[in-house]
């Protein structure tokens, strides 16, 4: 669980700074997509050392084997802590459980739904709205995220995905052994917050972004 | 003072439980909680009804046999300005005219013996399966043999502290008991007389811990705030980390 | 084979006070302790203790009650050593013995500190603190083990308080010069027992040792003229079942309840000890009960127990009453200086506030009686039987040692017993002086044994707080751990096999008659408390007993007081077993049905307490007869007369009790008139 968090953490911040480079321009937006999948002139990420294009499948299988794993512990952590708590309480208060600790379950699998559906636009290209974009990734973006309720559905998508990463992320530290003392959690939970908030505000700069006209107008 | 009490009836372990309302009258705000039980008990015996059952013994916040869920937090931590057992917890912290639901702990490995009684065996069973020091009466080197840091010395006390009530356990929402485990593994790593068994130890009493089918921590923190003795939450950490490390050992392989 | 060896009684040179009470019978005597110098004896006797094989320990059997320091120390030893051992407690776990709520610490004659301090100090100190009244050979052997008791449970991993270099720390404790105690913050009893527990477990892990929680002992079974056996009640199910053995232990610790309020466990009971007083075990000192000053006071009518606060606090806190009764209801920072008393200061001068603990708590005692008590008053029932309100509290007060130390100083010696005071009272006591009145807290009687820990019964061994050997008529502080593991770990585990070296012994099944006989005797008093079917609780009637007690065999007894307690108590005891109502089924987790049997159990005992304060004419330690006081108010001891542990035998419910003396000899120590002026 903590592992594999941890690596979908890691690839949102790379995703993140790659959404970033909208801001750049077309062209750059455009080759970075295409280097990621070895379609540039160089051969793209990796090559020579893999075949071009290999690079981009072993991510894939890499990051689909992390969201597997994922939700397999995920999976096994609940059916454990529902074979353990078979009867509710009559009342119940929590202490210390924030809002996003208790949703990391049912958050999780919003999340996970929303994201076949964000996989089947940007990626299959098979649910996108604003029609066809030419072949050309920065095209298909600026058409996607001028639909307001698009982006609207983005932001809150977000918010789950960063609620999630907020527990998440100190949780993954403790789990590994991170939290040693009292100031180590507020450290870490501190961290969790700030890479939550990177998280939220670097993703949703852009889609905004187009939304009103600051990118591609 | 009078209260209204919501209380968790269960005849045994196989039967269908329910909360039943009572009035307490003439509480005194002194009265300790389980002393507003007795106060209750008292009147249902001489009415004929059988009293409540619930657990309890020392009545001085140490030996642990007490602990049942007060308007939806363990020992009433949510009523009580300060961490207590249930038996240290007083009437002073509630308002005359007050609704109060009790319940039992609540957890699988935990089963209801009657009302408010539970059976908390597995704690005792994750302790047999490697909460010690293997070291048979009469072969104790002098007691100045080791020396022990302060610092990790006050480490291991805290950690001792646990007194085994199971709030931690009645407070989780995955129905863990990493806290309790984790204190025991902690206490012991602290100490170099742990240290021969420090690997095979987390390894045994967490695989006794799943046996026992408690659920799995997510570090949501609900155990050390509920905790009597204030087990700091970081020794479920400590536990990772030894876990962790087991793992590149052969013991227990 | 008898443990014991019997010579004609003394002739009395006059009648014993309470005559009509009990009858005389034969003296009784040690006969297990060897010869030769007193720092030799344990040695010699470990030598001379017939073995028994490795291989065949574990054909033997050993039942063992209780699971507290002597009870959880032993089973572990025994279980270690390959016996195959049975363990019991009431409560859900091992681990809730009521050893767990000692706080002070653990004495041991370890000489770390450099301070004159040895075994010899040790056991000195603790005759001497038992006014005279143990037996020499049982404590030196205390003393001699008490070393290895602190190594082997700092090999267990017991977190002790230790210093920046890494060693133990040890403090001064319970009035001596020596600092000898070891302890762990202000929990020493819990760590030393989740140590024992641990042990334990470990041979529980081990299928050495079969733990049979939440059953309690109700009988013992006897076949042969040895113990054999123990009925218990699953007090889940209710079942009644026999357990046979080889022998069997009593760890089962002490019978402060007996006074309703204590600062015993709610469950503590004499239920186990008594059951086997009354199959024939001899029950020594059992007026022996221990004081303690500073507990905090009863709040009301429905107070369930008492709670201690360490001793330590008399050492910075000054303790006064209103000198005017008509000031006892106001504010006490109201109250000049000129009009308070700080009575123990007044009296005793030299030693003000730190005079020993039944000095502090029958002082106490006195100022309330006079009126002049503080905090909430109290129904009580004086002789006459007149209700009557008491306020039951002295002030301690810490204005001085605030000023003094300041706030934080006082709170970095006592910050935690603060703290449980303002948990428990509601009270902010760095503002408002504490309130404080005596509570009973030990039990230095219990069943009589011998150097083997064996009690009269062959094959019954009793250990910790539930024998009576080594406390004499007053405990030193931090000595009940000391004992308690002492018995445990290794005095048990090496006298008990002179015993087992002769087993196994047959074995009895279920059908034999001694069997038989004990299990349907639990069930017919079972029956016949659930049949009673009268209109008052338990409670109530505990809750009486208790007054009774407290108010005639408390903190100073009188003879006349003495004899209207046996009246009272008989009283009540037949108004018990026509009016009690205990709700509910046998077959059933029933706790009313355990407390009814617990209390009319203590009847009994309350009964037996009194007749031995009564026959005691003297005052020693925790008891003071008022008849027997210097002019100045001080106890007054009789060694002429009442040099003897009084062993008590039981000849039938309604018969009289027969005492048997076990004369005191004193060899190593000089007999001496304590004094605190």
């Amino acid at each position: 669980m903590a592992v594999t968090g941890l690596i979908l953490i890691a690839f949102l911040l790379m995703h993140m700074f790659g959404n970033l480079k909208m801001f750049i321009g077309a062209d750059s937006f455009n080759h970075y997509a295409e280097w990621l999948k070895g379609q540039t002139a160089d051969g793209g990420i990796l090559y020579p050392i893999l075949p071009a294009g290999w690079f981009i499948w072993i991510f894939r299988v890499v990051l689909l084997a992390a969201v597997v794993l994922h939700i397999y512990s995920a999976v096994t952590l609940w059916s454990r802590a529902l074979a353990a708590n078979p009867t509710t309480y009559e009342a119940k208060r929590k202490l210390a459980q924030t809002y996003s600790a208790r949703t990391m379950r049912w958050g999780g699998i919003i999340l996970a739904g929303v994201l076949i559906f964000h996989l089947l636009q940007f990626t299959v290209h098979a649910t996108l709205i604003a029609g066809a974009f030419e072949d050309n990734p920065y095209k298909m973006v600026l058409g996607e995220f001028s639909i307001w309720w698009m982006v609207l559905v983005y932001a809150i998508w977000m918010v789950a995905v960063c609620m999630h990463i907020r527990h998440g992320f100190w949780s993954a530290f403790a789990t590994l052994g991170a939290n040693t003392s009292a100031k180590a959690r507020a450290i870490l939970n501190g961290c969790a917050w700030a890479v939550a908030l990177i998280l939220y505000i670097g993703f949703m700069i852009m889609p905004v972004s187009v939304l009103f006209g600051w990118i591609g107008a | 003072m009078n209260v209204t009490l919501r209380v968790w009836r269960q005849a045994n372990a196989h039967s269908e439980g329910r909360m039943v309302t009572y009035q307490v009258q003439d509480v005194s705000p002194d009265m300790s909680f389980l002393e507003m039980l007795d106060l209750l008990n008292e009147d249902l015996t001489v009415k004929g009804e059988e009293p409540v059952a619930f657990d309890h013994d020392c009545r001085e916040g140490i030996c642990g046999m007490c602990g049942v869920v007060i308007n939806g937090t363990a020992h009433g931590r949510g009523s009580s300005p300060v961490p207590t057992t249930t038996c240290q917890l007083h009437m002073r912290s509630f308002e005359d005219g007050a609704v109060i639901d009790v319940e039992p702990w609540r957890a699988g490995p935990f089963p209801v013996i009657k009302d408010l009684v539970v059976d908390r065996s597995a704690f005792d069973r994750i302790i047999q399966a490697g909460g010690y020091v293997s070291v048979s009466t009469g072969s104790a080197p002098d007691a100045h043999a080791n020396a022990v840091g302060k610092q990790k010395a006050d480490r291991a006390f805290d950690a001792a502290t646990c007194i085994g009530c199971g709030a931690c356990v009645a407070a989780c929402p995955n129905s863990s008991a990493m806290l309790f485990t984790a204190a025991k593994i902690t206490h012991l790593a602290m100490l170099p007389q742990g240290q021969p068994e420090r690997h095979l130890r987390v390894k045994k009493m967490l695989s006794q811990h799943d046996a026992e089918g408690f659920g799995g921590c997510t570090n949501i923190g609900e155990c050390a705030e509920v905790c009597p003795k204030q087990i700091p939450f970081d020794t479920i950490s400590q536990l990772n980390r030894d876990l962790i490390a087991s793992l590149f050992k052969r013991d227990g392989k | 084979m008898m443990t014991t060896t019997t010579k004609p009684a003394a002739k009395a040179a006059k009648p014993l006070p309470g005559a009509d009470f009990f009858t005389l019978g034969e003296d009784i005597a040690d006969t297990k302790a060897p010869g030769g110098p007193i720092d030799k004896k344990w040695s010699t006797r470990q030598f001379e203790a017939k073995l028994v094989n490795p291989a065949n320990r574990r054909k033997l059997t050993v039942i063992i009650v209780g699971t507290g320091l002597a009870g959880g120390a032993a089973a572990a030893s025994l279980g270690e050593a390959g016996y195959n051992v049975l363990n019991f407690c009431y409560q859900d776990s091992p681990r809730r013995a009521h050893s767990i709520a000692a706080q002070g610490g653990i004495n041991a004659a370890k000489n770390y500190r450099n301070d004159n301090d040895s075994t010899y100090r040790l056991f000195y100190d603790t005759v001497k603190g038992g006014d005279y009244r143990a037996r020499e050979t049982n404590v030196y052997r205390l003393a001699e083990v008490s070393a290895n008791i602190i190594d082997q449970c700092v090999a267990q991993g017991v977190p002790f308080a230790r210093e920046y270099g890494g060693l133990l720390d040890n403090r001064s404790f319970g009035g001596v010069q020596v600092q000898r105690t070891f302890y762990a913050r202000g929990q020493t009893g819990q760590q030393l027992l989740i140590g024992a527990y641990q042990a334990l477990e470990r041979q529980v892990a081990a299928g050495t040792v079969q733990m049979h929680t939440r059953h309690e002992m109700l009988e013992l079974i006897i076949a042969d003229g040895r113990a054999r056996g123990i009925v218990t009640r699953d007090m889940v199910t209710g079942e009644i079942e026999s357990w046979t053995a080889d022998a069997v232990v009593l760890a089962t610790g002490g019978y402060g309840n007996v006074f309703f309020l204590s600062t015993n466990a709610m469950g503590c009971n004499v239920t186990a000890t008594w059951r086997a007083h009354r199959k024939g075990a001899y029950f020594g000192n059992p007026c022996y009960t221990q004081i303690h000053p500073t507990c905090i006071p009863v709040h009301g009518e429905t107070q369930s127990k008492l709670t201690l606060m360490s001793e330590s606090l008399r050492n910075d806190g000054r303790i006064w009453v209103p000198k005017k009764a008509e000031d006892c209801d106001k504010d006490p920072r109201q109250i000049p200086e000129e009009d308070r008393d700080y009575y123990l200061e007044r009296i005793y001068p030299a030693f003000g506030n730190l005079v020993p603990r039944d000095i502090a708590s029958r002082q106490a005692k006195n100022m309330c009686d006079e009126g002049r008590g503080v905090g909430p008053a109290v129904r009580e029932f004086d002789h006459e039987g007149n209700e009557r309100m008491v306020r039951r509290g002295v002030y301690l007060d810490f204005a001085e040692a605030i000023g003094r130390l300041g706030a934080d100083g006082v709170a970095a010696r006592y910050g935690n017993l603060f703290d449980m005071y303002a948990q428990i009272t509601g009270e902010n006591p760095y503002e408002t002086p504490m309130r404080i009145y005596p509570a009973v807290h030990y039990t230095m009687g219990g069943l009589w044994v011998d150097y083997d820990l064996s009690s009269n019964i062959p094959g019954l061994y009793v250990t910790g707080e539930a024998n009576f050997s080594d406390h004499g008529a007053n405990r030193l502080g931090a000595s009940a751990l000391m004992q308690g593991l002492a018995d445990g770990y290794f005095v048990l585990p090496n006298t008990i096999n002179d015993y087992l070296a002769s087993a196994p012994y047959e074995k009895l099944d279920d059908t034999h008659p001694a069997v038989k006989e004990a299990v349907d005797d639990v069930k017919g008093r079972v029956e016949k408390l659930l049949a009673v079917q009268g209109n008052r609780t338990v409670d109530s009637f505990h809750k009486e007993l208790g007054h009774i007690m407290w108010e005639y065999c408390g903190m100073e007894r009188t003879e006349e007081g003495l004899k209207t307690a046996i009246g009272k108590i008989d009283e009540l005891q037949k108004d018990f077993w026509a009016n009690v109502k205990v709700t509910g089924v046998n077959e059933d987790f029933n706790q009313t049905l355990e407390r009814a049997g617990r209390v009319a159990d203590f009847f009994e005992l309350g009964r037996l307490m009194c007749v031995d304060a009564l026959h005691r004419r003297e005052s020693c330690g925790g008891h003071f007869r008022a008849e027997s006081q210097t002019e100045d108010g001080e106890a007054l001891r009789h060694d002429d007369e009442f040099l003897y542990v009084g062993a008590w035998e039981f000849t039938g419910t309604g018969q009289k009790p027969v005492l048997h003396k076990e004369q005191l000899v004193y060899e190593a120590i000089e007999l001496k008139q304590r004094s605190y002026k």
